[in-house]
């Protein structure tokens, strides 16, 4: 099991109010995955997501990840962790401005504690050849489209050759071509093996994904285990 | 991450806000080149002070005489007609273990004239040793022998500034000028000294045994003399020679052991502590003014460097992310503060030691630049730049990558 979660919850206390952002959920997401993280706003689905991702931190609960427990590890433990396992997309892109693609991409590898440096440009490279960006590695992030910016921000992710992907609505901020088109480079990253989890409202968006969790009012009503044909377990 | 990047990131980061960044440094720039320009004029001052106070004498004691009590009233100082150049001969012969030579000093001044110029100055009678005393000689002609001492020729050497006003071009070795009437064969010339500490000019004198001094200008029939300067051997022994130097003129002079002193001794080391005491004070209160524009400064770039982190808040969690530990980002923004204030300071440097050539040249004061003064304020840029720096990198280090993620 890659991720493996146990009554995990985030509360939030303001003055004498306690709210639950996530209120107890258990969920495992095993190699090879393609998850879709649903749900309204508000549900928890993009607090599950940070936490998974090791980007906050629960209040209290279980996290294996890669069979390692994550919970009440270091500000600079989960750094390295965040560097060396897991790679993020985010709706908004967050590449730096006035920074050419080819610099961008190459970022995780200058925290990275393994990463060797003279490998570093040619990884790059030959990671934005990949994203269909070849010929625009010199490009900032001001001259390209909403959709290759975020295949800048794809690249960039795998830079240091990550074994999951979390990607917060990855097309939240993109029309519906450049839409396709990143659903297209997710569904081809996974069927290379990597382990794709993803949050987003959009059904038609989710439909890529082989799995679909559902999160309401900060607990998982739907698809909180592998379920498939040939495990007839999952039927009952 | 790498030093290299994280230099590079910091460099980018002042690069793109060049006017705020340099109005940033502005505090620093101030400082520094105050302090180096402070201290530079200070140190000037005060090794020009020093070399003159030695030049003035070889480890040198005066003695002058004190005020006298005659029934109840006392004169000034000076007043005393006790001091003799019998007393100087008995300190030569008698301290001989401490003391080199001595010399009077008996002034008079009056009216010079050489055929058609005249000039007024001092004329000083002192002794052969007087060379040796004052580490003075002459650069022209001869000084006065021991023969011409003790018959009391009318023979002087003068000072430069003399020779300048009566000779002009003309070489005076030789030639015979009247001082107060009375003709006098100039032997030599005096090297050129200059001025002193207070301003006065010391080439403006005319040098003549003592004995001739007294006898001839003060038409006097006693043997008082106006100072004895008595040279060590040692600066060490000074202290050691003013006691015996003491007791021998107590007892020369049949003092009581109830009386007064009718003498003064002073030492150079005295006056040159006092001269030293007052320049390091003015350096350090002018060094102190510009320290407190350094803090300034520094303060300067603590505000900047806040607004900075704040700014680039969608940055940092996007780098903490991506696996930028909190070391990291606390490196990445001491290094943009650092690096704000050294080059302040070298810009600084530049300005300050700039500033002080330009002062000195314009004001004629001596400049003294040191390596260490320069090193001193630029590691001392340096330092503003972690001290006030590190409060900003510390707070952005302890940020939330998921709160940096979401701040708009």
């Amino acid at each position: 099991m890659l991720i493996e979660v146990k009554n995990l919850v985030k509360s939030y206390t303001v003055g004498d109010m306690t709210t639950y952002a996530l209120d107890g959920v258990s969920l495992s997401i095993d190699n090879g995955e393609f998850v879709a993280i649903m749900g309204a706003s508000g549900s928890g689905k993009s607090t599950l997501l940070n936490i998974l991702g090791c980007l906050d931190v629960p209040t209290s609960g279980n996290y294996l990840l890669d069979g390692v427990e994550v919970s009440g590890m270091t500000a600079t433990q989960l750094a390295h962790i965040r560097n060396e396992k897991l790679g993020f997309v985010f709706q908004n892109f967050n590449l730096l401005p006035r920074t050419s693609a080819l610099e961008n991409v190459e970022l995780p590898t200058f925290y990275s504690r393994t990463f060797p440096a003279s490998k570093r440009r040619e990884r790059a490279t030959e990671l934005l050849e990949r994203v269909g960006l070849g010929t625009r590695i010199m490009n900032t992030p001001g001259q390209l489209s909403g959709g290759q910016q975020q295949r800048v921000a794809i690249a960039r992710a795998l830079m240091c050759n990550p074994p999951v992907l979390f990607a917060d609505e990855p097309t939240g901020n993109l029309d519906t071509r450049s839409s396709v088109e990143i659903m297209k480079l997710f569904t081809q990253l996974n069927n290379e093996g990597i382990t794709i989890v993803m949050v987003t409202h959009e059904d038609d968006i989710a439909h890529y994904a082989k799995r679909n969790i559902v999160v309401r009012d900060g607990k998982i009503i739907k698809g909180a285990k592998f379920e498939s044909a040939d495990d007839p377990e999952a039927h009952t | 991450m790498n030093f290299f990047m994280i230099l590079k990131v910091a460099m980018r980061a002042i690069w793109r806000n060049k006017t705020r960044s340099l109005l940033t440094a502005l505090g620093i720039i101030v400082g520094i080149a105050a302090v180096i320009a402070v201290v530079s004029i200070g140190q000037g001052a005060s090794t020009m002070m020093v070399s003159q106070i030695n030049s003035m004498g070889n480890n040198m004691i005066m003695i002058f005489p004190a005020s006298r009590n005659t029934g109840g009233v006392r004169t000034g100082s000076g007043g005393a007609q006790t001091l003799t150049a019998e007393d100087g001969q008995a300190i030569a012969e008698d301290i001989s273990y401490f003391v080199r030579c001595v010399s009077p000093i008996v002034r008079a001044n009056g009216q010079v004239i050489y055929q058609e110029n005249n000039w007024a100055t001092q004329v000083q009678g002192v002794s052969v040793d007087f060379p040796e005393v004052r580490n003075w000689n002459v650069s022209k002609g001869v000084f006065f022998d021991k023969d011409e001492q003790r018959q009391g020729s009318r023979v002087c050497v003068i000072g430069q500034t003399v020779s300048d006003n009566l000779f002009g071009e003309n070489d005076p070795i030789g030639k015979v000028i009247r001082i107060k009437n009375m003709p006098f064969k100039v032997l030599g010339v005096m090297e050129k000294k200059g001025s002193n500490n207070f301003g006065q000019d010391q080439d403006d004198l005319i040098i003549a045994p003592y004995t001739t001094v007294k006898r001839v200008l003060q038409n006097s029939i006693f043997n008082n003399v106006n100072m004895l300067n008595v040279s060590l051997y040692s600066l060490d022994d000074t202290e050691a020679a003013k006691k015996d130097i003491s007791a021998l003129l107590r007892q020369r002079h049949k003092l009581g052991r109830n009386a007064d002193d009718d003498f003064d001794l002073r030492d150079m080391a005295e006056i040159s502590k006092t001269i030293g005491s007052v320049s390091s004070l003015m350096t350090i209160l002018l060094t102190t003014v510009a320290a407190i524009s350094l803090v300034v400064g520094g303060i300067g770039i603590m505000n900047i460097m806040l607004v900075s982190v704040t700014e680039r808040t969608r940055e940092i969690g996007l780098r903490m992310a991506i696996g930028a530990t909190p070391l990291d980002i606390l490196l990445q923004f001491i290094t943009e503060s650092i690096l704000l204030s050294t080059v302040g300071g070298l810009i600084g440097v530049i300005f300050g030691v700039a500033g002080a050539k330009i002062v000195g040249d314009v004001q004629h004061w001596p400049i003294l630049i040191t390596p260490s003064s320069i090193i001193v304020s630029f590691l001392f840029s340096a330092m503003v730049g972690v001290f006030f720096g590190f409060y900003p990198a510390f707070r952005a280090s302890r940020l939330h990558p998921i709160d940096c993620l979401r701040y708009e």
